[in-house]
Order: structure tokens, then C-alpha cells, then sequence
């Protein structure tokens, strides 16, 4: 149809990532797809293999999963879950491995709109000394500064 | 301190992300930038010097009238890095649309 599925990212306040993205799929089966380790390995990393190795989908339950690049690279991320609505969302902490400590937390929230699926992903970051130290790290986990900076960016064009 | 981390530590500063956004209206001097913020001239100079630094902003040659002008280029590269994010979930949304279809379309498709 020519339709562009595109993912809108958007920063709100100091904390927070917030990514949209809509999909051709019944609202039902995209919370199946996000609940399910076998429906995970399929497509959470990006085309990569992936392996789920702990995926205890309740609240409290922790969630693991081992992405495999190309050649041989691993990227670990992991987190727990903390809120369950069926249908409507999904709230849990994400951490990659590679950075230990550095906790986000994610709220997904799915809805049912214009015959799709869209998904509102919320990310919020702990702290600003937690926010400069991964900046100090490195690149992977700086993804909240450089939205930061991107927003900057766009004021200064605006 | 490479260049993107000077870019990145420039604009940490609220104040100094204000600055650029003016400064993306047009050129201006130390005083009318100064002219919104509560602080001293002094602390504005201070703040421009760390964007003259990174490269964010350059300044006027003639000593009385130096106004500062922003540049983009250094922008440019904060905004590649974080195209680099976007593509880390957009690689992962996409795939999850091909998955989406091929669980609709029957399991015929999933093997490729």
C-alpha cells in the first residue's frame, strides 16, 4: 500500500524516551508476541539470533535475553517485570549487561487505533549522575543524552 | 576530550542549549544574550566560551561588536549518533513486523 511504518521518538522532560510505532496486526497478537519467550526469540533482536533465557512473564518475574551479532558479538539485556494490564501494558526495568546497574524503566502501553496496533514505549532514566555516567561509558548507553542533545538540535532549527 | 564529548558536555547546560536556540534565530551579542537570564554577564561569557569550544558557536572578529553565531556542524554529528538509537529500534520493529505477518499469513512463510 505504500505505507511507511516509521517510529516516531520524542523527548519529554529530562527523563524521558518516548518511541511510537504502529503495526498491521491485531492488538491481540501483538501482546501475544511481547508475552511469550518463544515469540520473543523470533524478533526482538533485530534479525539476530537471540536466545531468552529466563522469561518469567508476571509481575515481579525477571526477563533475560542474549542477543548474537554476526560474528560472534553478545549484547545481555535483562530486567523485571513490574506491571501487568493484559491487552493494554507492559511495565519492566531494562538493563544491558554490558552497563550493569544502569536501570531504565520501560512502560509499553498498547492500543487498538485506526485498524492497527500502536505501540507507546516509554523510557525513563534513573537520575542525572546516573544519566552522565553512562555518557561517560560510552555510546550504547548514552542513548538518553544524545536525545537530549538531538532535541537541542532540533529547538535550535526550529 | 574528542569532539563529541566536548559537544555532549556543552550542551548538558539548560543555559547553554538557550543560547544555541537563540542563537539560531540570528547573530547576537554577549549582552543581548544575556538579556533572559538571571546570571551575570560574566557567567554568560563563561557559558559561551564552553560552546565556542566545541565548536557550537564561533564569534565576531572586531573586539567591540563580536557577536556569536551558531554552527550546525557539530549538531549534525549529535544528531548521527542518535540516528544510531533510532536505528537500533527501528532494526527491532521491523523485524517484528515481518514476525506480525508471517504468524497471520500462516507458517508457511516463516521459513525463508
Amino acid at each position: 500500500m505504500g505505507e511507511t511504518k516509521t517510529l516516531d521518538v520524542k523527548l519529554q522532560g529530562d527523563l524521558e524516551i518516548v518511541m511510537t510505532r504502529s503495526f498491521d496486526a491485531p492488538l491481540a497478537l501483538v501482546w501475544e508476541v511481547h508475552t511469550k519467550a518463544e515469540h520473543l526469540k523470533k524478533w526482538w533482536a533485530r534479525g539476530h539470533e537471540a536466545d531468552v533465557t529466563e522469561f518469567d512473564f508476571r509481575p515481579g518475574g525477571k526477563w533475560r535475553i542474549v542477543e548474537h551479532g554476526d560474528s560472534g558479538e553478545e549484547w545481555a539485556f535483562r530486567g523485571e517485570v513490574r506491571e501487568i494490564v493484559p491487552m493494554e501494558l507492559i511495565v519492566q526495568t531494562f538493563e544491558w549487561e554490558g552497563l550493569p546497574g544502569h536501570i531504565s524503566v520501560e512502560r509499553l502501553v498498547f492500543e487498538h487505533k485506526d485498524g492497527k496496533t500502536t505501540l507507546t514505549g516509554t523510557s525513563t532514566f534513573a537520575d542525572k549522575e546516573d544519566r552522565d555516567g553512562m555518557v561517560a561509558s560510552g555510546m550504547e548507553g548514552g542513548a538518553n543524552e544524545s536525545y537530549q542533545a538531538l532535541d537541542a538540535y532540533l529547538k535550535t532549527l526550529a | 576530550m574528542d569532539r563529541l564529548s566536548l559537544v555532549f558536555a556543552a550542551l548538558a547546560d539548560p543555559t547553554r542549549r538557550a543560547i544555541l536556540a537563540r542563537l539560531a534565530d540570528g547573530e547576537a551579542t554577549v549582552n543581548q544574550l544575556a538579556e533572559p537570564f538571571p546570571i551575570s554577564l560574566q557567567a554568560v561569557s563563561k557559558h559561551l566560551k564552553v560552546l565556542e569550544q566545541a565548536g557550537l558557536i564561533t564569534r565576531g572578529r572586531d573586539a567591540q561588536w563580536r557577536p556569536c553565531r551558531l554552527e550546525a556542524a557539530p549538531l549534525r554529528d549529535i544528531s548521527a549518533w542518535a540516528d544510531q538509537y533510532r536505528r537500533f529500534w527501528d532494526e527491532r520493529y521491523d523485524r517484528l513486523d515481518d514476525y506480525l505477518r508471517t504468524l497471520q499469513t500462516g507458517p508457511t512463510a516463516e521459513e525463508k
